[in-house]
């Protein structure tokens, strides 16, 4: 176990070096320049070498990019032109606000997908399961702008029963910030939730068909048990996977969703620095989201291979 | 003619009447399809007495599980019961509310799948699964549960239960999951026992350990067994009484012996024709066919449901269908003509035909393929696998060379060397004299041609995408340069030999059975007219009545053509039946070679000699001596010192066996055994290990003998 988990981590570094070498080349191949940015479109051409100099960009890119990452890795992630701080706090700081939002969808859509999926299953070709499969699959294919449009315009528009924006303070608390984080966290969940409940639906109808069920069964286990002890166990392992790379994209990927409710999160934080041209905090972000997606993976092939005892680590 | 059913009653006790404990009366299964409401189980009855076990024979679609799970009340959500009776113990199940239906399963109902590793769940460990059912059904606490799971892999002699008990299912062998499954099955002491092929999925030395261990249960427990099963073989080891089942229906109900000494449906005696006789004479025979297949239940003729398909069919018989009736002493049949149904060996000298002999072209044709050392060693990160490891063996022109082994002998990867699918990485494979290319890149296409191969499974062997002709054309375009017309035309008139009609040429593989999709792989494979086929186990995953006609088909063809077999199965019946020549492997070394009837009569390899003793004839009156091997072939990747078959041999001698390899010590003609006795020694240890009947009884003279089965 303990090897096949090394041997992931050796993978993950190696995606996560590919990854940084991509980042760092599309950013000095990004039209902008660090110093023109800094010092203003006014500032004469040696002030503008001076700064270059001193953050060692007339070095060759190959040296500038190892610079970078032993940065990088040291904790030094530079001072970000357009905010004029340090980059690394404000950066954790919206990671941890977007992990707030990202908790609140969880809490939502994972048991309620899971629910669904399981009542879709069981009463399989009936109109129960026909509607939440299609209910969902109409979820899938409907973008968050739009989903969250009409969340705003319903619950805060209409009923004003919640905000309809989220810019709160980056700094706030969970118990502070939750109020703003029911809508988005909501048109997160719906895009999310079909999802899990396709997946536990179809993994589910499959463990049901399985002979270990009929095994259960008659044993004259009652059907709950049946369902606890025998199915779940097993229709769950695949639903498992697909939350938990899920995670990497609802902690990086809510771009759209943070943008809509206006919240400081980090997709949000990554689309500031793309309009600002801000390339060191354009780079330190990319990077972050980079290591957050390699290491949901590593959960779910960590995870999935834990409860499932058939797997060889190999 | 019904006083040969008189005899004594076959468990012995004839003193007191047995309690009837299942009892089916006039039960109908219907499924709800999108084709309509199909019968699938009609008007069927049966009675299971303490201690009984009833075989339930039939051929898939025949409706014997159906009726088996139906009469428990588990169907598919589109199944019902829609009339009749069933009683265990007197109570009636139909109607039973389903809270008081789950009490029973379980507990008074034990049940043994086909697939054991398939019917444990793959995410608990043994121990806790089979627990679960002593914690519901006997009210025990988790210690007392344990105990009563240890107690129960003891009774089922599982080797260290209590370490069994940890492991999940797939760290365990075939034969010791179905050990559990049963043990699993047994802890409640239930009344009804149903055993849903329960050895199917088992190597034959193994099936012959679990079938001894539920003969024994059978003595012990006082269940009632309900056994159902394809094969005719497992059915004299285990069952009391037999029902032949077809398209839904009862054929024929009678006690074991009974039936096989003297069938009186002519299904029976078909199915009986159908599967080799295991007779080692040279003389080659074909096998008893059926024509047509079992006709789809809402689809059934008027009257008799088996007419179509009857050798003694009369007008009457297609008029009204004949009911099941008691014609001699507690033997049933639904043949109006049961009276003129013909003892079986006068039937099967009569329906079958001598098609050659065998070893006749010894000297005639000489050798084809000549494999010596024929090594295949693959490997592995923590070490080599020996898959085949010093294989010598020799096909001759227009004869067949049987192989047989259990799995993991390395018998497939032997075909495979010698057609360059998997290169051999030591040895040497001659065609003709001739060496070949170790991989197929390597070889010339005329070399290419010659050799062709047919595999297990024809769902995996046919491209679903591809029509029949399509299949049969590719050999010809690609390997005999023939033109596309020339193709189409060969390609049809092979469909002819394969009996399967020219419509089937636009074919996708989906639209047809199992049996004919084997056709179209035969078909390809001797469209490139092939000096030598490798066949793969290629009857194997059939039913017997389509594994007797392909039998036929490619002994048919092999006289027509003179082309070679390497027949390769697990089945020794099968092997004997088509070989001239057979080599029995074990553990990537050949360990029996030789004339096919020296292989099977006196002295045996102490391997041939287990394999002999496990393969399940269906006649019950040979004798077999139980002779059983523990254990499973050992990893081809740890292969024992001195003879790799002495952790598992009976005849284990001592040292010798584990320091020295194994001397060939040379029998008649051809024969070679590879073992450190020698053959005269042998020949006196192994007297007894198979004794036939003898010559064929005359009817009316079935002499049951004394039953040491």
């Amino acid at each position: 176990m303990s090897r096949f988990i090394l041997r992931r981590l050796g993978f993950m570094v190696l995606t996560v070096l590919l990854a940084s070498v991509v980042i760092f080349w599309a950013t000095t191949v990004l039209p902008g320049d660090v110093a023109s940015q800094t010092l203003g479109r006014f500032a004469t051409e040696q002030a503008k070498q001076e700064l270059r100099h001193k953050l060692g960009l007339d070095k060759p890119v190959t040296t500038q990019y190892t610079t970078w990452l032993s940065n990088y890795v040291r904790g030094d992630w530079g001072d970000s032109p357009s905010m004029a701080t340090k980059v690394r706090p404000v950066v954790f700081e919206r990671l941890r606000n977007s992990l707030m939002l990202a908790l609140v969808a969880f809490a939502m859509y994972v048991p309620l997908g899971i629910f669904l999926g399981l009542i879709a299953a069981l009463r399989k070709n009936t109109w129960p399961d026909n509607l939440i499969s299609v209910g969902s699959l109409a979820f899938i294919g409907l973008p968050e702008f739009v989903s969250g449009t009409f969340l705003i315009a319903i619950f805060a528009i209409e009923l004003q029963w919640l905000p309809s924006q989220s810019s709160i303070d980056p700094g706030s608390s969970f118990a502070e910030a939750f109020p703003y984080l029911i809508l988005p966290g909501i048109t997160v969940a719906l895009t999310s939730l079909a999802y899990v409940v396709r997946m536990t639906r179809s993994s589910t109808v499959d463990v049901l068909q399985m002979d270990y069920v009929r095994t259960a069964n008659l044993k004259g286990l009652p059907p709950r048990r049946v369902l606890f002890t025998h199915v779940l166990r097993n229709s769950l392992l695949p639903t498992v996977t697909v939350v938990a790379i899920g995670i990497g994209w609802l902690i990086g990927g809510l771009i759209i969703t943070e943008s809509l409710f206006d919240y400081p999160g980090i997709g949000r934080l990554l689309l500031f620095a793309i309009e600002r041209r801000d390339l060191v905090l354009i780079q330190a972000t990319a990077l972050l989201i980079v290591i957050i997606y390699v290491v949901a993976n590593l959960v779910a092939d960590v995870l999935y291979a834990v409860l499932n005892p058939r797997i060889r680590y190999t | 003619m019904a006083t040969i059913m008189q005899g004594p009653a076959p468990s012995g006790e004839a003193a007191k009447a047995p309690r009837p404990v299942f009892e089916i009366e006039g039960l109908h299964i219907d499924y709800t399809t999108e084709l309509g409401v199909l019968h699938a189980v009609r008007d069927v009855s049966i009675t299971v007495h303490e201690h009984e076990s009833f075989g339930l024979v039939g051929e898939s679609g025949s409706g014997k599980s159906t009726l088996a799970m139906g009469s428990i009340r588990y169907l598919a959500s589109n199944g019902k019961v829609t009339d009749g009776s069933v009683r265990l113990n007197g109570q009636e199940l139909l109607g039973l509310p389903a809270k008081q239906l789950r009490e029973l399963w379980g507990s008074s109902i034990g049940v043994v799948y086909q697939s054991p590793l398939s019917a444990l769940n793959p995410s608990i460990v043994i121990g806790k699964q089979l627990a679960e059912v002593a914690r519901q059904h006997l009210g025990m606490d988790a210690s007392a549960a344990k105990a009563r799971v240890v107690e129960m892999l003891t009774k089922v002699a599982m080797p260290d239960p209590e370490a069994v008990m940890k492991r999940y299912p797939h760290q365990l062998s075939g034969g010791m999951l179905q050990r559990c499954v049963i043990a699993m099955a047994l802890m409640t002491d239930p009344s009804l026992l149903i055993m849903d092929e329960p050895t199917t999925a088992l190597d034959v030395t193994t099936q012959a350990v679990v079938l001894d261990l539920v003969a024994e249960l059978k003595r012990e427990f006082e269940s009632a067994i309900l056994y159902i099963t394809h094969d005719l073989g497992v059915i004299t080891k285990i069952c009391d009484r037999v029902g032949v089942m077809y398209a839904g229906e009862f054929m024929e109900q009678a006690d074991l012996r009974g039936l096989f000494a003297r069938p009186l449906h002519p299904y029976t005696l078909d199915l009986l024709g159908c599967v080799p006789h295991f007779d080692p004479t040279p003389e080659k025979r074909s096998l008893v066919t059926i024509p047509g297949a079992i006709p789809r239940v809402d689809e059934l003729p008027p009257g008799c449901i088996f007419a179509p398909r009857c050798e003694f069919v009369e007008e009457a018989c297609t008029i009204a269908r004949p009911p099941l009736e008691e014609v001699a002493d507690e033997h049933l049949s639904a043949c109006r003509r049961w009276r003129i149904v013909p003892p079986p060996a006068e039937y099967l000298r009569e329906a079958t035909a001598a098609l050659r002999t065998a070893g006749a072209s010894a000297e005639q044709g000489g050798v084809l393929v000549e494999a010596k050392d024929t090594e295949v060693h693959f490997k592995a990160p923590k070490g080599v696998i020996r898959a085949v490891d010093g294989v010598d063996l020799e096909v001759r022109v227009g004869e067949t060379l049987g192989v047989v082994g259990e799995s993991g002998s390395g018998k497939t990867t032997v075909a495979r060397a010698i057609i360059g699918l998997t290169p051999a990485t030591g040895g040497d494979i001659k065609l003709r004299g001739s060496s070949l290319a170790r991989t197929t890149g390597k070889r010339p296409r005329s070399t290419l041609r010659e050799i062709q191969m047919v595999f297990q499974n024809p769902d995996a062997s046919l491209n679903p995408t591809r029509s029949v002709g399509d299949a049969i054309m590719r050999p010809l375009t690609l390997l005999s340069g023939v033109s596309r017309e020339e193709a189409k035309r060969r390609a049809q008139d092979l469909l002819r030999s394969v009996s399967l009609p020219v419509s089937y040429f636009d074919r996708l593989p989906h639209e047809l059975s199992g049996g004919e999709k084997q056709r179209v792989a035969i078909a390809r494979a001797f469209a490139a007219e092939p000096e030598l086929i490798l066949c793969d186990e290629p009857i194997s995953s059939l039913d017997v009545s389509v594994q007797g006609s392909l039998m036929n088909l490619l002994m048919q063809l092999q006289v027509d053509k003179q082309t070679s077999y390497l027949f390769i199965s697990h089945d020794l019946s099968a092997v004997q039946h088509l070989s001239d020549t057979i080599a029995v492997v074990y553990l990537g070394h050949v360990m029996e070679i030789g004339d096919a009837v020296q292989v099977l009569t006196l002295p045996f390899h102490p391997y041939t000699e287990a394999l002999l003793s496990a393969v399940p004839l269906p006649d019950p009156d040979v004798k077999q001596k139980p002779i059983r091997l523990g254990g499973s072939v050992p990893s081809a990747m740890h292969v024992p010192t001195g003879c790799r078959f002495h952790p598992r041999c009976p005849r284990f001698l001592g040292d010798v066996c584990v320091n020295e390899e194994p001397p060939w010590r040379e029998g008649q003609g051809d024969h070679r055994i590879y073992c450190h006795i020698p053959l005269d020694e042998l020949s006196r240890l192994q007297t007894g290990t198979l004794v036939f009947s003898g010559a064929e009884p005359a009817a009316g003279s079935i002499d049951y003998g004394e039953d040491d089965r």
